[in-house]
């Protein structure tokens, strides 16, 4: 048995994933602090950040679920898209009454469905047809975005009703809308993993997929279930995204993808499965959000922020991968 | 001995605090054949691994025809001759004979591109030197198992192999293939190869090898000419005590039919098989490698989809190859290959035991009771008295019989109505194993009835009511335990 060290509370913290990303994260923090204090360390800053990561770090949600099975969903900007411009048709074509609550309702009502609808397509083609889950859902992402296409010629839909700007750009008691739906659907996410039936199978199917089947689990309908809430979440993203940009269009996010999969594997989510903690996810969603706000201060181009989250992408992977090798040896 | 070809002195391994082998020392000499005998989980794997360079030993020395090697690696251990045969024979299925039989030598002298005519030739010599005749085009998946071996035997010949280890050679073998392989066995022996022969059931190759070396628990317990060794003494040296057959307490004549298969059959894995299983009965079924016992025990729990035939539980019948319909019934089913098929080896042990019981201790919502989860899995370690110093570590940490005691707790959770247990005691140790079969005794006692899938005999012969024999995908023998030996059941399972 392996000889307990002596552990201090602080060594503790840190030989966990998540305690080490919470270093990270702090470190990230103070660097974009020391390095431009004054715009850095604002209010406005901080409102601004608020506003801006809820759309992603929704993604980075759904990418940790399907990533806990082992699989991957990189549909869900295709997804989020599809579901704006069928809200946005909506909102464009139906007249309602006064601000338009209703009418938005309704919209959003849709939006939800096209997720569900999506992702139930995806859970068909990974669990019933057996397809491997990163070349299905990059097939219905395609499809989904031609369809979204199609439906628009490819041009921006705009002309909301006022209430549209809500949920993207309001205030709640002073807290930013989407910052609020974020942390609700990441409060709900976590306790879908940690308290039900479902999410302890969700975690041990990842972790050996052939003993769930051997120990008698409904995989097919777990793993249907996981793309369905995979394709909701890409929905809502979807919506908080129209909402923001007041228009909807068949290729907006489209840097969200590689976003979304990075911050779940630098959030410690086991890309093969069987690992992965929503609060690890929160944690690098604040770190990515705080270096994305930080080097835009300091003036490098949003070109050069993909090069760098690609890096970071490789980067992180390399020393998981290296971690885990060690510890097996 | 000076003219020794592969020495081991003081070779230590241990696995995260595990001993798997504790200063283990022999020497094999060139053309002599070595039987390393020894259970599943006594260090036989870990040594094998050894000498092929995968593992490294923590302490320990092995030298090669007097050379002291440092850290191998299978490189150097491929280029000191040392070639094993996995018991998977590790061949191309899609591959013809000749290619297969080349592979490694054109690979070994550096060869970029394909040469038909040498690799026809090398593969046409290579057959030629242990006097077997193998159409070379053929596609070795089209082989059968005896074939196949040969095939694996040649590839190691063609590349200058000087020690050839066969692990686990005979489990998948007829007696006649066994003979064969006897004397091919013989030949090499003659042109200077020797031979380590590594299994947990090596009477039938006494013949032909010089010495034993018989390892249990990663110690050598015993080492001799081949001679004083006989199939009664090696499983005492195994096993450690006398394993008198002790058939189960017999059952009552009043015991109710539990159980019913009816013509169960699928395609080039088993056909028509019938039986009944009692309640309270323990029922073998026992079979070489490749007889259809797995995919028939898999069948019984809706792994593997039969083409015809009926399984019913109390008189109604089940839906064949549904996992979710038979674990629905009251079947559960522990199977052979505990790392890969039965445990996630990553999570927690109370985890890997609860996983079987979500439905019942989650509310409507779907939301589970954790404690009441968590404390039932608790008391079953307790029940199994499963070794956990921490019950929230990986389920990976644990020794191999807590780990099938894990497993075992996670379908008796379940109470199920019959249990399927293929090699219930594989790879675990002697204490345990004892303690496996006591479990049987008493799930049984409680009116389950079980079904034992395994070739270890005198485990069956031990554990089991009646004996079912499997042979190329039939049942063709159903015996009371009372009235067979293990030397009788093996004939039955090999002629």
């Amino acid at each position: 048995m392996t000889t307990a060290t002596q552990a201090t509370p602080m060594t503790r913290l840190f030989a966990s994933t998540e305690g080490r990303l919470a270093l990270i994260t702090l470190v990230v923090f103070v660097l974009m602090s020391a390095l431009s204090p004054d715009k850095f360390l604002s209010l406005q800053n901080f409102t601004s950040m608020a506003f801006q990561f809820p759309e992603f770090a929704i993604l980075a949600l759904a990418m940790t679920l399907t990533m806990l099975t082992g699989g991957i969903d990189l549909s869900v900007v295709g997804i989020a898209n599809l579901s704006a411009i069928v809200a946005a048709m909506i909102l464009t074509q139906v007249t309602g009454s006064g601000d338009g609550v209703a009418v938005l309702m309704m919209a959003y009502a849709a939006a939800l469905a096209v997720g569900l609808v999506a992702g139930l397509f995806n859970g068909v083609l990974v669990a019933t047809l057996g397809l491997p889950p990163i070349l299905a859902t990059l097939g219905s992402g395609l499809i989904f975005t031609g369809i979204a296409i199609a439906l628009t010629g490819g041009s921006a839909m705009m002309g909301f009703p006022p209430a549209t700007a809500w949920i993207g750009n309001a205030t709640l008691l002073g807290i930013p809308a989407p910052l609020v739906l974020f942390a609700a659907l990441a409060f709900a996410m976590s306790l879908l993993l940690t308290r039900t039936a479902f999410g302890v199978k969700v975690r041990m199917y990842g972790a050996n997929p052939l003993a769930a089947r051997f120990a008698a689990i409904n995989i097919d309908a777990m793993l249907i279930k996981v793309y369905v809430i995979s394709g909701a979440l890409g929905a809502i993203a979807g919506m908080v995204v129209m909402s923001r940009a007041n228009s909807a269009k068949a290729d907006y996010g489209s840097s969200y993808l590689l976003l979304a999969v990075l911050i779940a594997v630098l959030g410690g989510v086991n890309p093969y499965g069987g690992y992965g903690r929503v609060i690890g996810v929160v944690l690098a969603v604040l770190s990515m959000q705080f270096l994305s706000s930080g080097l835009n201060m300091i003036g490098v181009s949003n070109f050069a922020r993909e090069l760098i989250w690609g890096s970071l992408l490789i980067f992180v992977m390399i020393v998981n991968t290296w971690r885990a090798k060690g510890r097996r040896s | 001995m000076a003219d020794a070809l592969v020495t081991l002195d003081g070779v230590t391994k241990t696995y995260s605090g595990i001993t798997a082998l504790d200063s283990v020392g022999f020497t094999i000499a060139a053309g002599e054949a070595v039987c390393l005998a020894g259970e599943n989980g006594s260090g036989k794997s870990t040594l094998i691994k050894i000498l092929a360079g995968v593992e490294q030993p923590d302490r320990g020395r092995i030298t090669f025809g007097g050379t002291q090697q440092g850290a191998l690696n299978p490189r150097l251990s491929a280029e000191a001759g040392i070639k094993v045969i996995f018991q998977d024979f590790s061949l191309f299925p899609n591959l013809t004979v000749a290619e297969n039989i080349a592979f490694s030598a054109e690979i070994g002298a550096g060869a970029r591109l394909v040469h038909k005519a040498r690799v026809q030739d090398t593969a046409r010599r290579t057959l030629a030197r242990i006097g077997v005749d193998i159409p070379l085009g053929a596609a070795v998946e089209t082989l059968s198992v005896a074939h196949k071996q040969l095939v694996a035997i040649c590839r190691a010949l063609a590349t200058e192999a000087r020690l050839i280890i066969m692990d686990e050679p005979t489990t998948a073998l007829t007696e006649r293939e066994v003979r064969v392989l006897l004397d091919i066995i013989r030949r090499l022996k003659a042109d200077g190869v020797a031979v380590l022969f590594v299994s947990h059931k090596l009477a039938e190759v006494l013949e032909v090898c010089e010495k034993v070396v018989v390892l249990r628990n990663g110690q050598k317990v015993a080492e001799g000419p081949a001679h004083d060794f006989d199939a009664a003494s090696l499983t005492r040296h195994m096993t450690g005590r006398d394993v008198a057959a002790t058939p189960p307490t017999p059952l009552p004549a009043s015991a109710p039919e539990l159980m019913r298969v009816q013509g169960l059959h699928k395609d080039g894995a088993f056909a028509d098989v019938s039986f009944t299983l009692r309640a309270g009965e323990v029922l073998g079924v026992s079979g070489l490698l490749g007889s259809g016992r797995t995919a028939l025990a898999k069948a019984l729990f809706g792994l593997v989809a039969p083409e015809r035939g009926t399984i019913t539980l109390d008189g109604k019948s089940i839906a064949l190859g549904n996992p979710l319909a038979a674990a629905e019934a009251g079947i559960g089913y522990v199977p052979e290959d505990r790392l890969t098929e039965g445990l996630f080896l990553t999570q927690s042990i109370l985890q890997n035991i609860s996983i079987g019981r979500l439905g019942a201790h989650a509310g409507a919502s779907g939301v589970l009771n954790l404690a009441g989860l968590i404390d039932e899995a608790r008391d079953w370690l307790k029940r199994l008295s499963v070794k956990a110093p921490d019950p929230d570590a990986p389920v990976r940490s644990l020794s191999g019989g807590n780990q099938q005691r894990v497993v075992l707790a996670r379908w008796m959770a379940r109470s199920p109505r019959v249990l399927v247990l293929n090699g219930p005691s594989v790879g675990v140790d002697v204490g345990s194993k004892s303690e496996i079969h006591g479990i049987i005794a008493q799930l049984a006692a409680q009116g389950l009835g079980v079904i034992v899938i395994s070739d270890d005999l005198p485990e069956v012969l031990a554990t089991c009511h009646r004996i079912l024999v499997m042979k190329a995908g039939k049942l063709v023998d159903d015996l009371p335990t009372g009235q067979v030996s293990e030397t009788d059941l093996a004939h039955r399972l090999a002629s």
